[in-house]
Order: structure tokens, then C-alpha cells, then sequence
């Protein structure tokens, strides 16, 4: 019987903790949004925003269970085209849609985060600067020995991403001004792939997201300009891009309310703590 | 219905499901590159680059980017897949050849990935070091690592051949008091030819198919690979690297053809595999 009564007395205790954990989770401001909602949100697209996307559904989901968010890739272009066709309620891209593409679907734009794209050399590598020429010729395949720059005797290794990949995309764009991108170039899958590719390679050049850099891998200053947070803050550093989450015409219910919560304070910690630049 | 009625129903339900499924995916394939073969680039595709930028959808790099890591990983895993099966079938005592046999067994059971990761960091940095050529990223190092993938089920293919010779065979060079390796030589090796080559195109077949570690260790360059110290794509890493691009665009129908070229491949070598099989079966 002792051992019964026991038991009852820790059953309350847990329930009674529980309820705590709950009344203090759901204190947390901005998800308020979300008691009593109910549904599905389905999003795809850029895969930058996938780690963002993740913390927020993830806060979501904890103070209200009757709410399923899925989160998948497939880059920013296939975002943008499952948003317009109805597959999904949010595409989320890394660059912004073309007038072409906001016109056919109808699309809403909702750039929450500022992300930079800078290049980045293995530690060991003494060519910590570069002009942009320099850039577009390494790049394209023409210098190709570390030695013209001042570094090693060791032949230059390029590395690039996919073309599917907004990060690309943007390098492409406005570091290399649509330049060539030499076909001897090795091709890496994702941020995390670049990082440790170059991580691992001395003689390796690549781009990553300047929210993913840390020591593993070194910045590259391109005329005279640091790829950092602050740089692309303050506008110095000009290979920057927005994030975006796009839907197809003005958000409605729990979609909006997703919306919303990413400009939430709590929305806009989440993106600064995963290396992004907030938008408020 | 009694229980044998109802097993064979259900065992010809499946055997059914998964033919019609390999049919279908054929047909879905021929389907989705139909616009291709109208438009009479299929054949076109097979020989060009790949430049997405300049309007070039090609895929030959990649043809040469697969038959060159798959003929080199083939090269590397023969040698070594035939001497620990002579090992383990002929020369080995007994509980040798059985611990043998055992850890190449389990070998199999490693996900390809593990070999990808080891591949990253400890192959890529030593081939990158010591032959001092381009980014450790190449052909040799992913056909390196891709043999020791495609060992353990050339070794266990050929075990079971050179242990399925008749024991009289057997018995027979016993008696004339030859030793096991001239046995080996002159009863095993000749007797065992035809399934020793079925176990290369099987090989072939597992080596052509896999993506992960080409992915992962080959550097996936669009140039076509010129010595094996080269970055090289193949055809399973292209369709990787190109399924996630908009369903619209032309790169995305150009990889059904990059699939069709992998399933004519496979399914030629299952043919090759059945025909040498019967030669053997004929022969014995």
C-alpha cells in the first residue's frame, strides 16, 4: 500500500512539473500566435534557410502539438515554382524572385534575414587578400598556381557548388559578375560540404554563406573588403543577398501566423543565431 | 483458401510486383526522355559538355567519369578480391580461412557512407600529398575506395565458386599428390572461370551504380577527366548533383537520359552475367 501511495505522489509531482514546463513555455511571448491553432504548414526551397526553419518549427511545435510543419529543400528555384503552384504554402528562396516569377504566381515576398557570401581559403594558406580581378581569373581557370598571388608553389584547387544552389547563384552573380566558372572546378553539395572541403585542402578556394564561417576555414578580403557580418551590415561588403520566404498571395491563418512569428523577436533571434543577419 | 494456395498467391503477387515495377521504371524513364529522342539530341547529349550556362546539356564527361572509375576500381579490387578468396577457399588452415571469411562478411554489412567519411578525411589529404597533383579529389580516390567497397561481394562470389567444384575434382589432384596451390592452378582456377567473370560483372554492376562515395571523394568537375590524379563526375553523382534544379528546365530532362544510359549499362551487364552463367552451367 506504502508503495501505492508513493507512486500516486510521484505521478502528481511529474504531472505537476509537466504543467509548470507547459504554462512556461507558452509564457513565451510571440508564440502565443499559436494557442489553439491547428493544421499543417508544408515549406521547401533554399536550403539556407533550412536550419532557421527548423528552430522556429521546432518552438512551434512544442507549445502546440496540433500543429505539423514539414520542412524541405530543393534549392531556392524549386521553392519558388511548388509555392506558385500550390504544393506547398511557403518557398523560401535565397535570392529574390524575378519580376517574371512574382507575376506568374502571384507571389508575396518576406525577406526576414540578411546573409552574405564570402570566399574563404584554408588557414594555412598565406594569400589572405585579393583583388576582383584576381577573383574572376581564379575562378575562370587562368591564374591556377598559388605562387603568382604570393602564396605556395602549389597549383590553385577550385571549389563550387551545384548549380541548383542560391548560394552559387549569388557568387556568381555579384562577385563574378557572371563570369566563367572553370569546369575543372570541383563541386561540392552544400555550405557544411564547401567548409570542410576547403577545411581539408591547403590549397583550396571556395565561397560559403557568412553565416556558416568559423575558424575551420579563412575569409578572403576582396579589395580591401572583410566578408563579415558587420561589412555586409553596413553595406561595405557588397556579395549579400536576402533571405526570403515567399507565398502565393498574401498569407492567410497559420501560415501568416508562421510568417509573422519569423519577425517576431524570437523569430529574429533565431536567425542571428544561426549566423544571419536580422532584419529588424 | 489453404495456407498453400494462399502462400502462392502471395509469392506470385510479389514476384509480379517487382517485375512490373522494374518495367515501369523503364517506361517512366523513356516517358520523361521521350522529348529528347523526338528532338534527336539524345545521341547528341552522349558525346557533348556540360555547360549549363552556354546552353550545353551534354553528358560525356560523366560517361567517361563513370567508365573510368568503374574500370579502375575493378583493377584495384580484382587482384585483391581473388587472392583472399584463394586464401580463404585453398591455402588457409581452416579456422584461419573461417575468421577469414567472417570479417569479409561483415565488411558488406558497413554503409557506404562510413567509407565515404574515412575517404574525406584520411585518403583524399594522402593522395592530395603524395602525388602533389590537383585537390586529393580524383578518379584514384574514389576508385580506391570504391574497390574495398566491391571487394567483400567479389570475395564471397568467388569463395562460393571455388568451393562449389565437385569433391571428386578435388579428391582426384589429392590423390595424384598435388600441392594446394598447383590444385588451385590447374583444377580450381580453370573449372572456376566462368563464375570468376560473372563475380567481375557483378561487380561492375555494384560499382557503376553507386553514388555516394563518387559524390563524396570523385570532385564532381564537369571537364572530362584526363589522368586518373583528375576531378571526374560520374553519371549517378550528375543526377544527384541536377535533381534538385527546377522541374522545367532542360538540365532536368537531360538527367532521364543520364538514367537510361545507367539502366542500359546495368541491364547489359545482368544479360552478360546470365549468358556467361549458362556457358558455365553447359560446361559442367
Amino acid at each position: 500500500m506504502a508503495g501505492d501511495i508513493n507512486q500516486r505522489r510521484f505521478f502528481v509531482a511529474v504531472m505537476f512539473l509537466l504543467f509548470l514546463f507547459s504554462a512556461s513555455v507558452v509564457r513565451a511571448g510571440s508564440l502565443d500566435l499559436f494557442t489553439g491553432e491547428k493544421g499543417d504548414i508544408k515549406i521547401s526551397g533554399g536550403t539556407a534557410h533550412i536550419p532557421v526553419m527548423k528552430d522556429a518549427a521546432r518552438q512551434i511545435m512544442n507549445v502546440n502539438q496540433d500543429i505539423r510543419i514539414s520542412i524541405a529543400g530543393g534549392g531556392s528555384g524549386v521553392g519558388i515554382k511548388q509555392v506558385g503552384e500550390g504544393l506547398v504554402d511557403i518557398g523560401n528562396s535565397g535570392r529574390k524572385p524575378t519580376d517574371d516569377e512574382i507575376q506568374k504566381y502571384g507571389l508575396k515576398l518576406f525577406q526576414w534575414a540578411t546573409d552574405g557570401v564570402g570566399v574563404v581559403v584554408n588557414p594555412q594558406n598565406q594569400v589572405k587578400a585579393l583583388s576582383k580581378s584576381q577573383l574572376l581569373e581564379i575562378f575562370a581557370g587562368k591564374i591556377v598556381n598559388w605562387k603568382v598571388l604570393g602564396g605556395s608553389d602549389k597549383s590553385i584547387n577550385v571549389y563550387t557548388r551545384d548549380n541548383s544552389s542560391g548560394t552559387r547563384e549569388v557568387f556568381w552573380e555579384k562577385a563574378l559578375d557572371k563570369g566563367e566558372i572553370t569546369d575543372k572546378a570541383n563541386v561540392v553539395v552544400s555550405n557544411g560540404a564547401m567548409k570542410t572541403a576547403v577545411a581539408n585542402d591547403p590549397y583550396g578556394i571556395g565561397y560559403v554563406s557568412v553565416g556558416h564561417m568559423d575558424n575551420s576555414t579563412a575569409p578572403v578580403i576582396i579589395d580591401g573588403v572583410v566578408p563579415s557580418i558587420d561589412n555586409v551590415k553596413n553595406g561595405s561588403y557588397k556579395i549579400a543577398r536576402g533571405l526570403f520566404s515567399n507565398t502565393k498571395g498574401e498569407p492567410k491563418g497559420l501560415v501568416k501566423k508562421f510568417i509573422d512569428f519569423l519577425f517576431s523577436p524570437e523569430g529574429q533571434k533565431i536567425a542571428a543565431e544561426n549566423g544571419f543577419i536580422p532584419i529588424k | 483458401m489453404n495456407k498453400t494456395t494462399f502462400a502462392e498467391t502471395g509469392f506470385l503477387g510479389a514476384a509480379l510486383l517487382s517485375a512490373s515495377l522494374t518495367a515501369l521504371i523503364l517506361i517512366f524513364m523513356l516517358l520523361f526522355s521521350f522529348p529528347l529522342f523526338r528532338g534527336g539530341s539524345f545521341f547528341t547529349l552522349l558525346r557533348t559538355p556540360w555547360n549549363p550556362d552556354h546552353g550545353l546539356f551534354g553528358i560525356y564527361p560523366m560517361l567517361a567519369g563513370t567508365l573510368s572509375i568503374v574500370f579502375l576500381s575493378l583493377c584495384l579490387a580484382f587482384p585483391l578480391s581473388l587472392g583472399t578468396s584463394v586464401l580463404i577457399s585453398v591455402i588457409a588452415p581452416p579456422g584461419l580461412a573461417k575468421f577469414c571469411k567472417k570479417t569479409v562478411q561483415m565488411l558488406t554489412g558497413i554503409p557506404t557512407v562510413i567509407y565515404g567519411f574515412v575517404g574525406v578525411f584520411l585518403l583524399v589529404p594522402f593522395i592530395r600529398e603524395t602525388f602533389e597533383t590537383g585537390s586529393g579529389m580524383s578518379i584514384l580516390s574514389a576508385s580506391l575506395m570504391l574497390s574495398i567497397v566491391i571487394s567483400p561481394t567479389m570475395i564471397l562470389f568467388f569463395t562460393d565458386t571455388f568451393e562449389s567444384i565437385p569433391a571428386s575434382y578435388s579428391a582426384a589432384a589429392d590423390a595424384m599428390g598435388a600441392s594446394s596451390v598447383q590444385k588451385f592452378i590447374y583444377v580450381i582456377l580453370p573449372y572456376s572461370r566462368h563464375g570468376i567473370f560473372a563475380g567481375l560483372t557483378l561487380s561492375a554492376g555494384r560499382a557503376m551504380g553507386d553514388t555516394l562515395l563518387a559524390l563524396m571523394l570523385a570532385g564532381n568537375a564537369v571537364a572530362v577527366p584526363g589522368s586518373i590524379f583528375d576531378s571526374a563526375r560520374t553519371l549517378t553523382a550528375h543526377i544527384a548533383l541536377v535533381i534538385a534544379a527546377d522541374f522545367d528546365s532542360i538540365e532536368f530532362k537531360t538527367i532521364f537520359a543520364a538514367g537510361l544510359v545507367l539502366y542500359a549499362f546495368t541491364t547489359a551487364l545482368i544479360l552478360l552475367v546470365r549468358i556467361i552463367g549458362g556457358a558455365g552451367m553447359k560446361n559442367r
